[in-house]
């Protein structure tokens, strides 16, 4: 099971929960788990079909490149963050 | 109608002859009116040397010369530097060299070059990095530009 | 992905070919945006706006429209109303409305030379004269362009429907502040308990602009069968596309967009200014507009990047080991929300180990420019502060500041404040040449000299990119490709794909194809380029190669998997062909071949510089002389040397600049004192030495040959090295930016007058 990370901005809703292990083939269904164990999380996460404006996913230090459709495998590490563009 | 002055001078060897009104630069009558577009625009007003071509040999902004006053004058211009199929030694080094990224800068350092070698073959990069201080380059950090310049002095001799 | 192995020999990779486009950039031939000319074409000039903050109550256009050089007139009233739209803009999601109002300002104005109308007339000459004509009224409002100052409650509001958002979470009443970023590891409490050492200092930053030589410059003509052609100078023709068709809410298909070349750029050309304004006016007056910003409207009409107020605070053991950092980092956004606080945040501590730490960013509205991105945006500033405070430590703890560096080095493994982890990557490779270079094994001798050194970080980002290839009967091929080149990025991605297909880099052409002749590729920026479109570029090479193979077992009559590819030659049994002779051969076997590769692959290359600089400050004066300065930077593989390099020295001396003399000085009505290059004062050839660069290569194993983005991380450690070198060379620790004479003047004597 991959292992997500919960922003601290977001633990209000989690409690003192940082971290936990969820099961998950894509960033789709793990945020319908997190969903469903922290009702409200989703509208943070999620606009729509996409994720949320502003915010981006890391997959194992990688910056998830197909939105909710990105693979998420066994022992991955999920990571919100502010999404960053260049210059 | 504003009335309009005509002006022959004489450009890259050519002469040329054109009416331009009295508020029009150098720089706008050489790219608007003449097609030469060359020499770039950055600032209008003096401070970056995009638009340095040779003006009886001397190196000017383009954009601080009224275009009235070119008359009878010997000016040369980035599309003059090249000979045929062939560029000129300070084109040669500035692509060699790598001396441009996004190259807007480069027509203008190409002319302030030509006339300080033109006018001292053998210069030291301290008069190097003066001369060329009327130039503003954000890309490449001048290093290139510097080491291009000292190429060409080199080639340039070496022809002679 | 495996990377070729260090000791295989690349043919075309870190060689120096010559740039495809380099005779017509030295001959002055190149057409950039404003030497565009097109039949008809007529002049379009913006109207902006004389004051910091004001509510527009109306604007007559109507001697303007009666003027005879003058064809057409627009404001806001002309555009689409976007309220409330937000739109996915391939870098992230934009609010229109707000992308809409800094196009063409709304019901009120923000910044001193917010764009307010715009009219189009027969030469530019007659078109800034006919702007003297449109009469706008204005109720001037107070201002504030000092980020604390637009922090505070009574500060005057600029948007009353902004609310702070904190990852999500919204806010209820309006403010100055759209963004609230917070990241906590560990425990700040237990981590600063455990140190021997601690330091704490708060900084500032001026708003300082990228400055790029050519100012924006947008052509569009609104043909008569109703689609919209724009050529224009940007960093993103798709971007740009975009921008321009949701802002005036036409379909993507409708427009199209051809990229100038384009004078530089550095994350300032990448929102659209003129674009729409220019399709519009075209739209009224059935001809192509063509729109040239002049500097005056650069510096004071599109972003600059922001300001700061800074608090940084770092804890250590008496044997060196970081324990914990806190950092509290207020960035201006401008006149409108999406300022980059997001990365300044994630950038603050990344380049080290540090198992307690809490940061919090705030992206805040004030009356200037709606700030874009820099290089690596809100990187440099936040390096700015915690590497003087690193700095400040290590000389405390008694250590070497490059020693205290490798102590604490991010590396493969470490976790960044904000999460992730790091994969392979180069910080401490850096570091060890830095330690070996000549720089810093050279005595620095002499009065008013001192010597220092910084590190930064920035992520480099992936994003999409598309690459096609045709074959010619020669052996050459022509590669479109979407990118549009702001610095030689046509010739590395050239040279990519000529070392998988085995060819030279002179036989490819490569060309930047327009929205209608190239496949989807997002922005020449993040330094992303070489990476993802050079990664393209390899994909189609592969698959040309295949179909090559194909062909050759036509040719001899076997399988294709027979056929092998050797040094470019393919080869079955006793029979051998060159590329070029195969391609020779390509019209009897099924005709042309054509490849092609879109990618999306995922960021970031993790780029790491650190640098080394020698000073000297005059006593009398406080300027400072740049002595000597080195570069070092891990550029994962090199395909081009010099152009890693150049982007190497042009990033540092950028960042010089950002350190020494650049800087936006306002006024108390808030507007711009310093709005041209004579005071805005950039580096010149004069000012700078030779920049010595070190390429470090650590292979990013997420690339097949390791490329890693180079063009941004040079800009992040300019202004902390100089701060610390201007303190081992006088005792003083400057705690802000730019570190110009007057500035550095008052610190030197402060304490020393009675």
């Amino acid at each position: 099971m991959a292992m997500v990370y919960i922003p601290s901005q977001w633990r209000d809703l989690t409690g003192a929960v940082d971290r936990l292990e969820l099961p998950g083939r894509n960033l789709r269904e793990i945020s319908r788990e997190l969903e469903s164990r922290f009702p409200g999380i989703a509208e943070r996460l999620v606009e729509g079909d996409a994720i949320a404006a502003g915010l981006a996913a890391s997959i194992d230090g990688a910056i998830a490149s197909r939105g909710m459709y990105s693979p998420v495998g066994p022992t991955s590490e999920v990571h919100f963050l502010p999404a960053i563009g260049g210059g | 109608m504003v009335r309009k002055t005509h002006v022959a001078t004489t450009i890259n060897g050519e002469p040329v002859e054109f009416l331009c009104e009295a508020r029009q630069s150098l720089l706008e009558v050489l790219r608007e009116t003449l097609g030469l577009t060359g020499s770039k625009e950055g600032c209008n007003n003096g401070n970056c040397g995009a638009c340095t071509v040779l003006l009886d040999g001397q190196p000017v902004d383009s954009c601080l010369v009224l275009a009235v006053e070119v008359e009878g004058a010997q000016i040369t211009t980035i599309e003059g530097l090249s000979k045929d199929s062939h560029l000129h030694p300070i084109q040669q080094c500035f692509l060699e060299d790598a001396a441009l990224q996004c190259g807007i800068c480069t027509p203008g350092f190409i002319m302030s070059a030509k006339a300080l070698l033109d006018r001292d073959p053998n210069p030291s990069e301290h008069a190097i990095r003066f001369q060329l201080a009327g130039n503003l380059c954000r890309c490449t950090g001048y290093d290139k530009i510097i080491r291009a310049v000292q190429d060409s002095a080199k080639r340039m001799a070496g022809q002679k | 992905m495996t990377p070729k192995s260090e000791q295989k020999k690349y043919k075309v990779i870190g060689t120096r070919p010559i740039r495809h486009d380099g005779a017509d950039k030295v001959t002055g031939r190149a057409v950039y945006g404003a030497d565009l000319r097109l039949a008809g074409i007529v002049h379009g000039k913006i109207l902006r706006s004389p004051h910091a903050h004001a509510k527009v109550k109306s604007i007559d256009t109507s001697a303007a429209e009666k003027h005879p050089g003058v064809l057409a007139v627009v404001t806001r009233a002309d555009m689409p109303n976007l309220k409330d739209k937000i739109a996915d803009l391939g870098e992230g999601s934009v609010n229109l409305a707000h992308l809409g109002a800094n196009v063409l300002a709304h019901d009120k104005v923000l910044y001193k030379g917010h764009a307010v109308a715009a009219l189009a007339a027969v030469n530019p000459h007659v078109a800034e004269e006919a702007l003297k004509l449109i009469k706008v009224d204005y109720e001037v409002l107070p201002s504030v362009t000092w980020v604390m100052d637009a922090m505070k409650d009574d500060a005057p509001l600029l948007h009353n429907d902004v609310f702070t958002k904190s990852m999500g979470k919204r806010a209820s009443k309006p403010s100055n502040v759209p963004t609230h970023i917070h990241f906590e590891k560990g425990n700040i409490e237990e981590g600063f308990k455990a140190a021997d050492v601690i330091v704490e200092r708060e900084f500032k930053t001026a708003s300082v602009h990228q400055g790029y030589i050519e100012p924006h410059v947008s052509t569009a003509l609104w043909n008569q069968d109703g689609h919209v052609t724009v050529w224009t100078s940007t960093q993103g023709a798709f971007t740009a596309r975009a921008q321009t068709a949701e802002l005036l809410q036409i379909p993507v298909s409708q427009v199209t967009v051809v990229p100038c070349e384009i004078g530089g750029g550095f994350g300032g050309k990448i929102a659209v200014y003129l674009e729409p304004v220019a399709a519009m006016l075209s739209r009224k007056c059935g001809r192509p507009v063509k729109m040239v910003m002049t500097r005056e409207d650069v510096f004071e009409g599109t972003g600059p990047t922001p300001g700061s107020f800074m608090r940084v605070k770092l804890g250590a053991t008496k044997d060196g080991k970081l324990v914990a950092g806190e950092a509290w980092l207020a960035y201006d956004a401008g006149a409108f929300p999406g300022g980059v606080i997001g990365p300044g945040a994630m950038c603050v501590f990344s380049c080290y180990e540090l198992p307690h730490a809490k940061v919090d960013g705030y992206d805040v509205l004030d009356n200037k420019p709606k700030t874009q991105a820099y290089r690596a945006p809100g990187a440099t500033q936040a390096a700015f502060a915690c590497e003087t405070v690193i700095d400040e430590l290590a000389e405390k703890l008694e250590i070497d500041p490059l020693e205290f560096r490798l102590k604490n080095a991010a590396k493969e493994g470490t976790r960044r404040v904000d999460g992730p982890v790091y994969p392979r990557v180069g910080l401490v490779e850096t570091l060890e040449a830095a330690k070996n270079s000549p720089h810093w094994k050279s005595k620095l001798e002499g009065k008013h000299r001192g010597r220092g050194i910084a590190s930064g970080y920035w992520f480099n980002i992936g994003l999409k990119s598309s690459v096609a290839a045709n074959v010619n009967n020669d052996g050459t091929v022509s590669l479109i490709e979407g990118s549009t080149d702001i610095g030689g990025t046509r010739t590395s991605i050239a040279m990519q794909f000529a070392e998988t297909l085995g060819i030279t880099a002179e036989a490819v052409h490569p060309r930047v194809g327009d929205t209608d002749s190239v496949g989807y590729t997002d922005v020449t920026g993040g330094s992303r380029t070489t990476f993802a479109t050079g990664l393209a570029a390899h994909e189609v090479a592969l698959d040309i190669q295949r179909q090559m193979r194909e062909r050759a077992a036509i040719l001899w009559e076997c399988d294709a998997s027979q056929v092998q590819v050797e040094d470019g030659a393919y080869c079955h049994k006793d029979k051998r062909l060159t590329f070029a002779e195969l391609a020779g051969q390509l019209g009897h076997t099924g005709g042309p071949v054509v490849g092609r590769a879109t990618v999306s692959p995922e960021g970031a290359s993790n780029a790491f510089g650190t640098h080394l600089v020698d000073v000297e400050v005059d006593p009398d004066t406080a300027k400072v002389t740049i002595l000597r300065y080195t570069a070092i930077q891990d550029a994962g593989r090199a395909i081009h040397p010099s152009y890693v390099e150049g982007q190497m020295q042009g990033g540092a001396v950028q960042g010089i600049g950002w350190a020494l003399n650049e800087e936006y000085v306002y006024s108390d009505q808030g507007r711009m004192e310093n709005a041209s290059y004579l005071d805005y004062r950039m580096p010149t050839a004069l000012d700078v030495p030779a920049i010595e660069t070190i390429i470090v290569e650590v292979p990013n194993p997420a690339h097949p040959y390791g490329v890693r983005g180079v063009g941004e991380t040079p800009i992040i450690a300019p202004p902390a090295a100089i701060a610390n070198a201007i303190y081992a060379a006088t005792g003083v620790r400057m705690t802000e930016l730019p570190m110009s004479p007057p500035r550095l003047w008052a610190a030197m004597t402060k304490g020393k007058q009675s």
